[in-house]
């Protein structure tokens, strides 16, 4: 069997400790969560750290605090919690969906919103074991110095594929980091980049604490996620919508998001303006979801075919946009998704 | 005691079945033997195997496709801390495989390597991470080799030869036979169906990976315990590769965690492990990762196919042509039975009155593929149940009444000389057709909507071994205690189909019993008798019918002795709920334990044996050994479909399928097989593929398997699983066990042409070749509105030089089972000689 390579190890009891930890360790360290992504890494020698420091013995960044005005989640929330909990509706439905279709109830028991948000990108060519890396002489993002996805490339291509993050930003979100110096608080939206490699904006001697909304009142949200099976898969698509609708239905704030098809989440903006001051009408979607679909530019790197995965964003948009408007799309989420539930 | 004849041996079976009117164990859904340690974690799998002082072994595999090895130099990994040995191909010369045609592996790598993935050397050390440390302290100089990505490459690419032995170049195999004229057969059809279909290869993913723990024992034997499906194999190729008298090793067969014909070789792995434990003297343990499962493979051979097929207007068939490209990967296996098969059973179902079959088997630079349940048949059942589809379409026939006109009788010899058992297909189609709601559906579904059937036989068990003997298939030994407990032995294998449970049952029926009174010793080569392993959907005909003869024989002692203290006539005996009574006057008669001390102490120790040997088969020409069996297994499927109109994707709500099993030994493992068959046709008719990259040559050139793993490599998940309707159809055929027949592969056969077939129903697509993906479906669809050719599949059939086929006058044309033109053969074979498998 594979095995983990040989590693410091450090709990702290607070996040003053740990970010201490960080800033003493440098980058060798990697704070670890759930270890549901990071520990089969780290057996495919993907990352190596010197020492891994536990996030489970931190209270605070196991507290929430959900209220009409705002919600604060700690970045150790697993996602089953996120998945079970009622408090999770209506306006934060997106997340609450994008939490319940991640991998399978075991990693959900493990997985935590902090480690969804800042998982690692996801390549077809990066995502293997040390001798099959070995076998293609390594690619850009680990060990080598060619992307296999566009070879003549100098950027990383590498996907990303976090379930919560398009669904959080759809819905504003922030995220608080705290290092040693200070801390500060991030719009999601400003928190990835478009590199396979510096997917992230978090400096390595920082800790993600929590995730911070602001009131979602009148809100409507709804995540759909493209995979083969109906469970296990990392998302090849995603479409995050979020809409405040007014008494007579006309869209009075709105954000779509379209996730895996690059190396961040991208906000689809146009399609997203297009929407306000506008009523969800078939003709509407239709229009939002051909500007919302000319972002997804997927590339061969994950399961499917790529141009198909391109083919049907446009699909997946309109279903998430007529969800909001409170169609029954139960239906096309047990034919697609083997999901019924909307939530 | 001395053998009995075959004819004995029917008629034994016979009365087994005429007492078992009231049957106890036999037909009663139970819980299986093995199933307390199953849900309580207990079964000890090979890697539970734990062994103070064990060693850990890793392999270093080439990361070449095809290469020459100039030079190995293993000096930094020895000279690393932890490091016990490191051991190459020069340590493990000697050529093995399990077929005695295709010795064509060592377990190292001596200076070629065939496919990323083949094993160069073996590190063993105290961890197992050292081990997997050492493997980069390595240093092999290899000579970068053309690699061979597919047959129609290796069709055009004779050098360099993957491996020197062979048709040419870098065909392995050709077969080619021919039974009738059939291009007079042709001739005389109203209509000629010609289609060409591409089946994609898959893997069997078992979820226990392949593991091994060997030890030198005290007085300097081996015994490994591993996870294999035919200890037996692994038994022999150990003392040929070690150079060791067999009777010096013991190969254990640990409980499989899923087999499904990918352990069924045997493996490199296991010879080091062997070899690295005789020279360290101590425990050596490996257990594969997953990626190196996918390398080990032997699954499922991906087959271009042509068939050629002339029908009349009522849909009988006067003619089938069928060719096959089938891409083999880098080593033998069992691909020239593969090769064989993918020809062999088209003549089990329908009646074809004149049949020919070519098939081309090539080597490439990929993983080596093998049997994988259903061997060899999935592919070409796909190409004739989807072209049946078509035939009937063509002649304005319900697909399900075109097959009940032209189904193969019961006891039939085909034109391939295939001698047929009981043939229920019949009942399977009409049971599928009422429980699916059949008439209400084909073509009056919704667009989008739809259903599809299809038929398909299978073996119960191969007639013939793998190599040539004239021994019995399968033994027994039973031991009877004085407590009432009855011991067996037995060397098959448990893989989680039951094989435990139905030797159980067996033995406990004819005895009066519990299964849970039975203590089973099964898949040890040293403590029972053998057996030739769990393959071939053989284990409940063979090693069942050798456990009915063995507890026969200890009835009859135990019988013997009762009568004589009860004054009772031993006819009158009967054996049931732990008691020997006289069954005119139940309250008569001993306790079973009682009934053993009796024969004990009349007979002295009891202890009986049962064997099988399969019956001779009719065909005596040259490849005539693959393909027979007792008799075959049937089954019919309707598969229901909802296509999306616009991204293509297919939704299976349900599955209906009738299975002719002669009879459920425990019906509900029957069902769980069946379940399981439709489980593992779902994903190769609908995402499993064994897909391989190739890198741009300016760069690696790299030919890589696109994603060992078992996220990436997709396989349905339980919530993809449909609803499954099954239906048993029992009527025992006097061949098997209580009648039994297999259900282990059978079952998974229709699914895949049901799910094209249906898919064509709902939107008027055809998808020729699996895996049906949303992609092929929707460019079809394209293709539909633009009105071009509504269908996804290969476009032709490569030029191949096929070699004069072998001429077998069918039965109905006076043939005899021989060729009549084989010049390799100075006469046709007698009818007693076998003949011997490939």
């Amino acid at each position: 069997m594979m095995r983990l390579p040989l590693f410091e190890f450090r709990a702290p009891q607070t996040v003053l400790e740990a970010v201490r930890i960080l800033d003493g360790e440098g980058p060798k360290a990697m704070p670890l969560a759930g270890g549901t992504d990071l520990l089969p890494n780290m057996k495919r020698r993907q990352q190596v750290p010197k020492a891994l420091m536990s996030l489970n013995h931190i209270p605070e960044l196991h507290q929430k605090t959900l209220s009409d005005s705002g919600s604060r989640l700690g970045a150790c929330l697993t996602l089953s919690e996120i998945a079970a909990d009622a408090g999770f509706r209506n306006g934060m439905t997106a997340l609450a969906q994008a939490a319940s279709f991640v991998a399978t109830p075991q990693i959900r028991n493990m997985a935590t919103l902090g480690g969804n948000l800042c998982l690692d990108t996801r390549c077809n060519y990066y995502d293997q074991n040390y001798e099959w890396r070995k076998a293609i002489g390594f690619c850009l993002k680990k060990d080598g110095d060619t992307c296999w996805v566009a070879p003549s490339s100098s950027k990383c291509m590498a996907v990303s594929s976090t379930d919560t993050a398009p669904a959080l930003m759809a819905l504003g979100a922030r995220v608080r980091l705290v290092s040693r110096l200070g801390e500060r608080e991030v719009p999601l939206t400003e928190l990835y980049q478009n590199d396979g490699i510096h997917y992230i904006k978090r400096r390595p001697n920082e800790l993600l604490t929590e995730v911070l909304l602001d009131s979602l009142r009148g809100w409507k949200s709804a995540y759909w996620k493209l995979r083969r099976r109906g469970s296990f898969d990392f998302p090849v698509l995603s479409v995050a919508a979020a809409a405040k609708l007014s008494g007579t239905g006309v869209v009075e704030a709105a954000r779509i998001v379209v996730g895996s098809v690059a190396c961040l989440p991208l906000v689809a903006r146009e399609a997203s303006e297009l929407l306000v001051g506008r009523p969800l009408n078939q003709g509407t979607i239709a229009e939002a979801a051909a500007l919302a679909a000319r972002i997804a530019k997927p590339l061969d790197n994950t399961d499917f075919d790529m141009t198909w995965r391109k083919r049907v964003t446009a699909e997946f948009v309109t279903y998430a946009l007529r969800e909001l408007r409170g169609e029954d799309m139960r239906g096309e989420r047990l034919l697609l998704t083997r999901h019924s539930s909307s939530l | 005691m001395p053998e009995r004849k075959e004819s004995t041996k029917v008629s034994q079976v016979a009365d087994s079945r005429s007492q078992g009117e009231d049957l106890r164990v036999i037909g009663v859904p139970r819980r299986r033997v093995d199933g307390r340690a199953k849900v309580t974690g207990q079964t000890r799998f090979a890697d539970d195997i734990f062994l103070p002082r064990t060693a850990h072994c890793k392999l270093l595999r080439s990361p070449h496709p095809h290469a020459r090895i100039r030079k190995i130099d293993t000096s930094r990994a020895l000279a690393h801390p932890g490091v016990y040995l490191v051991l190459t191909g020069k340590d493990l010369p000697m050529q093995y495989g399990i077929l005695p045609v295709s010795q064509d592996e060592q377990a190292l790598c001596v200076n070629h390597v065939r496919h990323v993935g083949d094993p160069v050397a073996a590190v063993i050390a105290r961890e197992e991470l050292t081990a997997f440390e050492a493997l980069d302290l390595i240093d092999v100089d290899y000579e970068i080799l053309t690699t061979i990505s597919d047959p129609e490459q290796a069709l055009a690419t004779p050098e360099p030869r993957i491996h020197e032995y062979g048709e040419e170049g870098n065909i392995h195999k050709f077969v080619a036979l021919e039974f009738g004229n059939v291009e007079q057969g042709v001739a005389e059809a109203d209509e000629i169906f010609e289609d060409t279909f591409f089946y994609q290869g898959s893997t069997h993913l078992p979820i226990e990976q392949h593991a091994s723990v060997a030890i030198k024992d005290p007085d300097g034997k081996l015994t490994i315990w591993s996870s294999t499906q035919t200890p037996h194999y692994l038994h022999r190729a150990l003392a040929k590769v070690l150079e060791m008298p067999p009777a010096h090793i013991r190969v254990i067969a640990t409980p499989n965690g899923g087999g499904f014909g990918g352990k069924s070789d045997p493996f490199n792995h296991e010879i080091v492990v062997a070899k690295a434990a005789l020279l360290l003297d101590r425990p050596v343990k490996i257990c594969l990762t997953r990626e190196e499962v996918f390398y080990c493979h032997r699954g499922r051979h991906p087959v271009l196919m042509k068939f050629r097929t002339g029908v009349k207007k009522d849909g009988t068939i006067t003619g089938m042509h069928l060719r096959t490209l089938i891409d083999g990967g880098a080593y033998g296996s069992y691909g020239v039975a593969s090769t064989y098969y993918a020809g062999a059973l088209q003549t089990t179902t329908y009646h074809i009155p004149r049949y020919r079959y070519e098939g081309c088997r090539t080597f490439t630079n990929k993983p080596p593929c093998g049997p994988k349940r259903g061997h060899g048949t999935p592919q070409p059942r796909f190409g004739q149940e989807v072209q049946l589809d078509k035939i009937a379409e063509k002649l304005k026939m319900d697909p399900a009444d075109l097959r009940l006109r032209i189904l193969e009788s019961p006891n039939a010899v085909t034109a391939n000389f295939l001698r047929l058992g009981t043939v229920n297909l019949t009942e399977c189609i009409r049971r599928v057709v009422r429980v699916s709601d059949w008439k209400n559906k084909f073509r009056k579904l919704p667009e989008g909507h739809g259903v599809g059937i299809a038929c398909s036989a299978y073996l119960t068990g191969a007639g013939l071994p793998i190599y040539w003997n004239k021994m019995p298939h399968s033994g027994v030994q039973l031991k009877f205690d004085r407590g009432g407990g009855v011991s067996i032995f037995c060397g098959a294998t448990e893989i989680g189909q039951g094989s435990d449970d139905v030797l159980a049952s067996i033995v406990a029926e004819v005895l009066g019993i519990d299964p849970f009174d039975v203590r089973l010793f099964t898949g040890d080569t040293d403590l029972g008798p053998v057996d030739l392993g769990s393959y071939s959907s053989r284990v409940t005909l063979m090693a069942g019918n050798a456990a009915l003869q063995a507890a026969e024989r200890g009835k009859a002692l135990l019988a013997e002795a009762v009568a004589l203290k009860c004054e009772v006539p031993k006819e009158r005996l009967r054996f049931a709920d732990k008691r020997v009574f006289d069954s005119a006057a139940p309250d008569k008669g001993v306790s079973f334990p009682e009934a053993v001390c009796l024969a004990e102490a009349r007979f002295g120790t009891i202890g009986t044996v049962g064997s099988y040997t399969p019956p001779e088969s009719p065909a005596r020409y040259k490849g005539g050994g693959v393909g027979p069996s007792p008799t075959y297994s049937y089954t019919a499927a309707v598969v229901e479909v909802q296509v999306h109109p616009v991204t293509g994707w297919v939704h299976v709500p349900k599955v209906c399928i009738a299975h002719d099993i002669g009879r459920a030994l425990n019906p509900t493992l029957a069902r769980g097989q069946v379940e399981g068959s439709v489980y593992m046709g779902l994903g190769e008719a609908l995402m499993e593929e064994q897909e391989f990259r190739r890198l741009p040559q300016r760069l690696s050139h790299a030919l890589v398997h696109k994603f060992p793993s078992l996220l990436e490599y997709k396989s349905p998940t339980s919530l993809d699983m449909p609803e499954v309707v099954t239906e048993l159809v029992e009527d025992p055929d006097p061949r098997g066990p209580f009648g039994a027949k297999e259900v282990g592969q059978g079952p998974l056969l229709p699914i895949m042409p049901a799910v094209a077939n249906a898919v064509y129903d709902a939107v008027g697509v055809r998808i020729d070749e699996v895996p049906i993906t949303p992609e092929k479906v929707m460019k079809a669809l394209a293709d539909k509105k633009a009105g071009r050719e509504p269908r996804f599949g290969p476009d032709h059939f490569p030029h191949i030089n096929w070699p004069e086929a072998l001429r077998v006058p069918p039965p109905w044309e006076g043939g005899d089972g021989n060729a009549v033109n084989d010049v390799h053969r100075e006469k046709p074979r007698a009818v007693k000689e076998k003949v011997l498998a490939p």
